[in-house]
């Protein structure tokens, strides 16, 4: 593994490193003026040729999306940033919200410049109290400050950062779902397009972002683009398509670990080394039965899929989604296969929101057949029909509005192809007079279990 | 009838520069009364209604999608512990935690104790998973905990 020195990270540890002066004093904010000099135009332009991907889970390229907005809107354009951080096993913007939030401002700042936005409001997820109330106290000081305000630094740019706080709800945290969060309604996901570059909050022209791409957007300006693509995993010449995988990123390592922790690393670092360099190994000496590689949506990779690396291509390549929010869960040897779908699966039919049919049916029907299994009254063929819900619900199939349910779908399609050989032991342990059905369950039993 | 403070509609008002819709202050709004009244009743969704030039199906139609406000007949108690039952901490015993801590109270996940106290929540994912299992009480995070430490700490809240 390559020495890296965390740069994102790397003031977490200062006394005082939430305030003002001491990010300061650290160089934040100096080039600050002389980049709201600039033209947004240009300012796009570095953070495009940096081939910064967004960290919120799609890796969709920032600086591209930012030119998806309409040229000469006459305004107001507003940037969101999605702090709502609801993947199970994800916390990396926490650290960066309580613990360097000048970084996150300065990062809102340019950005807000280069999109030509006025006001930014940052979704934060409700159960973050203490990044509330270290963001809000270091939104004051950058008002105080004059970062933020109007006529910043002496130029035409003014901008109001607002903090929006939601209810516990993960559905609020895909990006359309978060607008209609935010205009006062429910939160359903928009059918797409328009996309919000075009069409977003209040109807008007919208970018929505992730608080790590903001820390990166700071970093980008104050460091430059040949250090960022320094780092990372370069575009794969013989792929076209391929934007490559660019910069530091912030692994999130819990579960089964001797040492959880939020990790920064080169983008493209293996599962393997996170646990073994980072993490301090398996815990209680034990071996990694599977590892979710990004989020809980992403899937599982298994033990000899350990060396994958976490780049924005690597886990796709053996069947998880993606990269998502690279927060990497360990799964311990001792630890049942059934017990970790049963917990995906009821997490998702909590948090789908229903007005897909696929995603509201699907999830609810895998929970239940789930908890049927865990309660030793599985059968072989549940596990087909299993594979049969994840294989019909999702955007990949085609058939919901956004990609909670192809997140829901993605656990179930590599638990069992992955592990079937433990789910059909387990079902024949725990149900040795019934496993061999082969009926479908009664029709009025199931309306009778409502 | 009117059953918000002044003090708590002028918090409500309070808000309305940061956004150019009043219907955008509904979940602040909502925040603002169920902190200050464990619950939000039928009257407080007409105040607020009111405030916000809305129907009052609108303020209740986007109030119960969250799982997350109390109406008038499920209020909070005075303290709201939640514990995370998502995968980090599922490896961790969270699970474990959430049945003991209901056993040890009498209380089913979303319940309120009977002398009013204490609401005893699951959560998914709080974001704190390097302290797997962990706890949200109030406005505070609690890491690694296990039955005794949430005990006491729960102990401590309800005694003080
Ligand atoms: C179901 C679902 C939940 C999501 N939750 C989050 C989230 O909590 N935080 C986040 O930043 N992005 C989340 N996303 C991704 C956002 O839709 C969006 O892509 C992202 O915020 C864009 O930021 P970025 O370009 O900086 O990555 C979610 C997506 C889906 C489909
Ligand atoms: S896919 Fe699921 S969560 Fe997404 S909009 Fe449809 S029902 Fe809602
Ligand atoms: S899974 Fe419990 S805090 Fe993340």
């Amino acid at each position: 593994m390559p020495q890296y020195e965390p740069v994102l990270l790397a003031r977490i540890h200062r006394p005082d490193s939430a305030t003002i002066d001491s990010y300061r004093a650290d160089g934040g904010y100096q080039r600050l003026g002389d980049i709201l000099r600039m033209a947004p135009a240009d300012v796009t332009n570095v953070v495009k040729d940096s081939a910064l991907r967004g960290r919120g889970g799609a890796g969709f390229p920032c600086g591209l999306k930012w030119t998806f907005l309409p040229k000469d809107h006459p305004g107001p354009i507003y940037l969101c940033i999605n702090a709502d951080e609801s993947e199970p096993g994800t916390f990396n913007n926490r650290i960066l919200m309580e613990d360097d939030p000048h970084q996150v401002i300065e990062g809102i700042i340019l950005s807000a410049f280069a999109t030509r936005a006025s006001t930014a409001y940052i979704y934060l997820r409700y159960e973050y109290p203490q990044s509330w109330h270290r963001l809000q106290a270091a939104i004051d000081e950058a008002y105080a400050a004059g970062y933020l305000g109007r006529n910043i630094r002496g130029t035409a740019f003014s901008l109001d950062i607002y903090l929006h706080r939601g209810a516990a709800a993960y559905i609020c945290g895909e990006e359309t779902g978060l607008i209609e969060s935010l205009e006062g309604k429910r939160a359903w996901p928009r059918i797409k397009p328009p996309f919000p570059a075009i069409e977003g909050l209040f109807h008007k022209p919208t970018v929505v972002n992730t608080i790590e791409t903001m820390a990166c957007v700071a970093q980008i300006a104050r460091r430059g683009v040949e250090w960022f693509k320094s780092i990372g995993v370069p575009a794969d010449p013989a792929n076209p398509r391929d934007p490559g995988s660019y910069g530091p990123k912030l692994y999130c390592l819990s579960g089964h670990v001797e040492k959880p922790g939020c990790y920064e690393a080169p983008l493209g670092i293996t599962a393997r080394e996170l646990i073994d360099h980072f993490g301090g190994g398996v815990w209680k000496g034990r071996k990694a039965k599977a590892v979710i590689p990004g989020g809980i949506s992403m899937g599982l990779m298994t033990q000899s899929e350990l060396d994958t690396p976490l780049d924005f291509a690597g886990p796709g390549r053996v069947g998880c989604l993606g990269l998502g929010t690279a927060a990497v869960v360990v799964i311990d040897d001792q630890t049942s296969i059934v017990d970790f779908l049963h917990n995906s699966c009821r997490f998702f039919a909590h948090e789908s929101c229903g007005q897909c049919t696929p995603c509201r049916e699907g999830t609810s029907w895998s929970l239940r057949m789930l908890e049927r299994i865990k309660a030793g009254k599985g059968r072989l063929r549940d596990l087909d029909l299993l594979l049969e819900i994840g294989n019909t619900m999702g955007m990949m199939p085609g058939s919901t509005i956004c990609g909670l349910a192809d997140g829901a779908a993605w656990p179930i399609k590599n638990a069992i192809k992955k592990f079937r050989g433990e789910f059909e032991d387990y079902i024949k342990r725990t149900n040795p007079s019934g496993w061999m059905v082969t009926d479908p369950v009664p029709a009025l039993q199931i309306v009778g279990a409502h | 009838m009117r059953v918000l403070t002044e003090e708590l509609r002028q918090r409500i008002c309070a808000e309305f520069p940061k956004y150019p819709t009043r219907r955008a202050v509904t979940l602040p709004a909502l925040h603002i009364v169920h902190d200050a009244l464990r619950a939000v009743s039928t009257e407080a969704i007409e105040d607020i209604a009111e405030l916000l030039e809305l129907h009052p199906s609108d303020v209740h139609d986007t109030m119960t999608f969250y799982n997350f406000f109390r109406d008038e007949r499920h209020p909070l108690g005075r303290d709201r512990v939640w514990v995370c039952r998502s995968i980090s901490c599922m490896l961790r015993g969270g699970e474990e935690l959430l049945e003991e801590l209901s056993g040890k109270y009498g209380v089913l996940p979303g319940q309120t104790t009977a002398d009013g106290r204490m609401t005893l929540e699951f959560a998914e994912c709080l974001g704190a998973c390097e302290g797997a299992p962990c706890l949200l009480v109030n406005d505070e995070c609690h890491r690694d905990m296990d039955l005794s430490s949430a005990t006491r700490l729960i102990d401590g809240l309800v005694s003080g």
